[in-house]
């Protein structure tokens, strides 16, 4: 028997505006300067958005969080492309996503604030999942929704959302596996921002690409320049015109930087260096997108200075709010275990109340 | 009525709850044309077909994981754990989510669903298919956990977790799947989840079992009632999460004495809680101590020395003599 090739696999990178600013004219999608505008506005909430959280962190005022800035192409681009009753499914690290399906920074704010109050902010029928913690895991939901919905002739495709160190985890190649074999309308975007924590993607994997892991699932795959807004939507665009009409799941490799640290108690210094990160500044999202617009005379200072003024101002709203609120239930907890209290719990509600009332007696 | 081994009750009980839920769904490892390799989902796939009950990729915690999505989004998902301790490699997905969503989300989410998964001794398999490692999910507040005991419970309880609004951990001890037949009767039976029974009222001692252990107490119970005259009183658990204290305790305060037998390893089970709860309502009332007839805290052996680990009719008769004549 000779020996003969019995299939052969490609893989494709797309990127349509780079990071000098060069537009590949041919490629460039066909947006309207609304949808365009709304990109650039929602990129610069979360931006904004991480910044005040920083400082608020440092300050005490919040508990710890992992930024996305840098990132936010990938966020906002995927969740202004998705349709409403599309599923959003999400790590950690895609705050503009969120925002943009109708989270507040109140919620997050509440919620890196320790409070499940700020996961409880969307009514389920959002769609949109509370973060997700354990590394990978909200893949395999994110399949499970896929195939509700093909099971139940609901129209809706599912986004999930993980990072590069993510691909290492057996949920995620078991997520793969079952969305390809059940033919499930799910679009996994891992933002391979470089980094998981302290390891860099050179000690994560040898394989060459991330998106490379999708051919051995069969499935449509793609790696794209993550701070590339254009070509962002025009991946993610195919591949949920691909779910809706029934083709399946596809494997998105976003390309892209974390700028900051890991999470607010993580010290890049540790791990990498300024040098690195400067370089990818120099790459970053915002900016390049910014002078985008400014080419289609959508943009200039006066206009950003407005923004700036306007998400400022909507941000002080949330923070003041949040600042605000002391409705909390201490005994919130015991409500939500089961649907109905066992007696058990009833009791230890009670023993709990007392015991906070006792210490609130002895000031 | 038909006589019914636990396979078929179980069965039974999967078959009509599909019949009146659509959204209700099984999948699992082997669990459509082959039915399971315990035949408990037999001929379900024939009837309602393969988007229904659903053969899938061999990875536990992917069957876990996209059964929360598929509760998330309404269906109802009753997925089945070939064998208990395979179990483990979705424990993240049923300890980090399924017991979770309801307190992290303040409600806005729930995951209804059931892990089924047969458990215990009585196979004479290799390692790894006879452990009895319930409290694994009973530590978990927002995970039920539910034991039956015969045909005609198990039939009545998996119909109460397919409809329970909240992820329950259904353990079928595999020792009692075809050991033994009852009559169970075709129109629906439902029983209340969290609720102990009583299966034999008595006045000396009480006897706290579940599982495949309710036989063997049994047999203890009758032969030494018939010996010495005694009248014993057992509790057939049923559910271990969220656990009925009441009815254990009632039935302690009414007889003084307690010998709880649970075929898991000795340490840290089910028993040192029940201990602890009639420790905090009822050890005024107590005759002597509580006894424990248990499996030991060793990993257990492969099947040919495992009838010598698991609780016997003879040690359980020692303990109730002992915990007679304290
Ligand atoms: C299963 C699991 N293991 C470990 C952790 C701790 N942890 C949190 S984030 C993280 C790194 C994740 O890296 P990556 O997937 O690249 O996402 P990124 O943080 O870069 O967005 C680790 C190890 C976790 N949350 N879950
Ligand atoms: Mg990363």
């Amino acid at each position: 028997m000779p020996r003969e090739t019995i299939a052969e696999f490609g893989l494709e990178h797309l990127q349509i505006l780079d990071d000098t600013g060069k537009l590949d004219a041919k490629l460039e999608p066909k947006l309207d300067d609304a949808h365009l505008l709304e990109i650039y506005r929602y990129m610069m909430l979360a931006r904004e958005s991480d910044k005040r959280m920083l400082n608020l962190q440092r300050q005490g005022r919040i508990g710890t969080f992992g930024p996305s800035t840098g990132q936010e192409a990938i966020a906002v681009t995927t969740a202004l492309a998705m349709n409403d009753e599309d599923w959003l499914v999400g790590a950690f690290r895609e705050l503009g996503a969120r925002l943009v399906r109708g989270e507040t920074l109140l919620g997050n704010l509440l919620l890196y604030n320790g409070c499940e109050e700020g996961n409880a902010v969307l009514p389920a029928e959002k769609r949109v999942l509370p973060i997700n913690i354990i590394v990978a895991s909200q893949n395999l939901q994110a399949v499970g929704l896929g195939y509700a919905m093909k099971h139940q002739g609901d129209k809706g495709a599912v986004v999930s959302f993980m990072g590069d160190g993510a691909t290492s985890e057996g949920d995620f190649h078991e997520a793969l596996n079952f969305a390809s074999v059940w033919r499930a309308p799910v679009i996994f975007i891992s933002q391979n921002n470089q980094w998981a924590i302290s390891v860099p993607r050179e000690k994560q994997m040898h394989s060459q690409t991330i998106a490379q892991k999708g051919i051995a699932y069969d499935m449509p795959c793609i790696q794209v320049d993550g701070n590339d807004v254009l070509a962002m939507h025009v991946a993610v665009t195919e591949a949920l015109d691909r779910a809706h009409a029934g083709e399946g799941p596809t494997l998105i490799e976003a390309v892209t930087y974390r700028l900051m640290m890991h999470t607010t108690a993580d010290d890049p210094r540790k791990y990498r260096s300024e040098e690195e990160e400067n370089e990818w500044w120099e790459k970053e999202p915002i900016k390049r997108f910014r002078g985008y617009l400014e080419k289609k005379g959508l943009w200039d200072d006066k206009r950003e200075e407005a923004l700036l003024a306007e998400l400022k101002a909507q941000i002080d709203t949330d923070v003041k709010e949040f600042e605000s609120r002391t409705d909390f239930k201490v005994d919130a907890p015991f409500d939500y275990v089961y649907a109905e209290e066992p007696a058990e719990i009833a009791q230890q509600r009670t023993e709990f109340l007392e015991s906070i009332g006792k210490e609130a007696n002895h000031g | 009525m038909a006589k019914l081994n636990m396979v078929q009750a179980i069965n039974l009980g999967m078959k009509q709850e599909m019949a009146n839920d659509d959204s209700v769904i099984m999948l699992g490892e082997d669990v459509g044309v082959d039915g399971g390799v315990f035949r408990v989902t037999d001929g379900l796939q024939e009837i309602y077909g393969e988007d229904r009950v659903m053969d899938t990729p061999l990875a536990e915690s992917g069957i876990v994981g996209a059964s929360i999505g598929m509760a998330l989004a309404g269906l109802k998902p009753v997925a089945e754990m070939q064998f208990s301790g395979f179990s483990y490699l979705a424990i993240h997905q049923m300890e980090g989510h399924a017991a979770r969503y309801r307190s992290r989300s303040q409600g806005v989410w729930t995951c209804p669903m059931v892990l089924r998964m047969p458990y215990g001794g009585g196979v004479r398999a290799l390692e790894h298919h006879s452990e009895s490692r319930e409290v694994l999910w009973a530590h978990n507040p927002g995970l039920k956990v539910v034991i039956p005991s015969t045909p005609r419970n198990a039939r009545a309880l998996i119909v109460a977790a397919i409809r329970d609004p909240d992820p329950v951990v259904f353990m079928e001890p595999k020792h009692s799947y075809r050991a033994f037949k009852e009559e169970v009767p075709e129109a629906e039976e439902v029983l209340p989840i969290g609720k102990a029974r009583v299966v034999q009222e008595g006045s000396d001692l009480t006897v706290i079992a579940w599982g495949a252990a309710m036989r063997t107490v049994q047999k203890a119970a009758k032969a030494f009632g018939e010996k010495t005259g005694k009248s014993i009183e057992i509790i057939d658990l049923l559910t271990i999460s969220p656990m009925d204290t009441e009815t254990i305790v009632a039935s302690v305060k009414k007889t003084g004495r307690c010998v709880i037998v649970q075929e898991a390893v000795r340490s840290f089970g089910p028993a040192s809680e029940i201990i602890a709860r009639i420790n905090d309502h009822a050890l005024m009332y107590l005759e002597a101590p509580v006894a424990r007839v248990t499996g030991f805290d060793v990993v257990t052996p492969n099947f040919f020395r495992e009838k010598m680990y698991v609780p016997t009719v003879e040690r359980i008769s020692d303990a109730l003599n002992q915990t007679l004549d304290f």
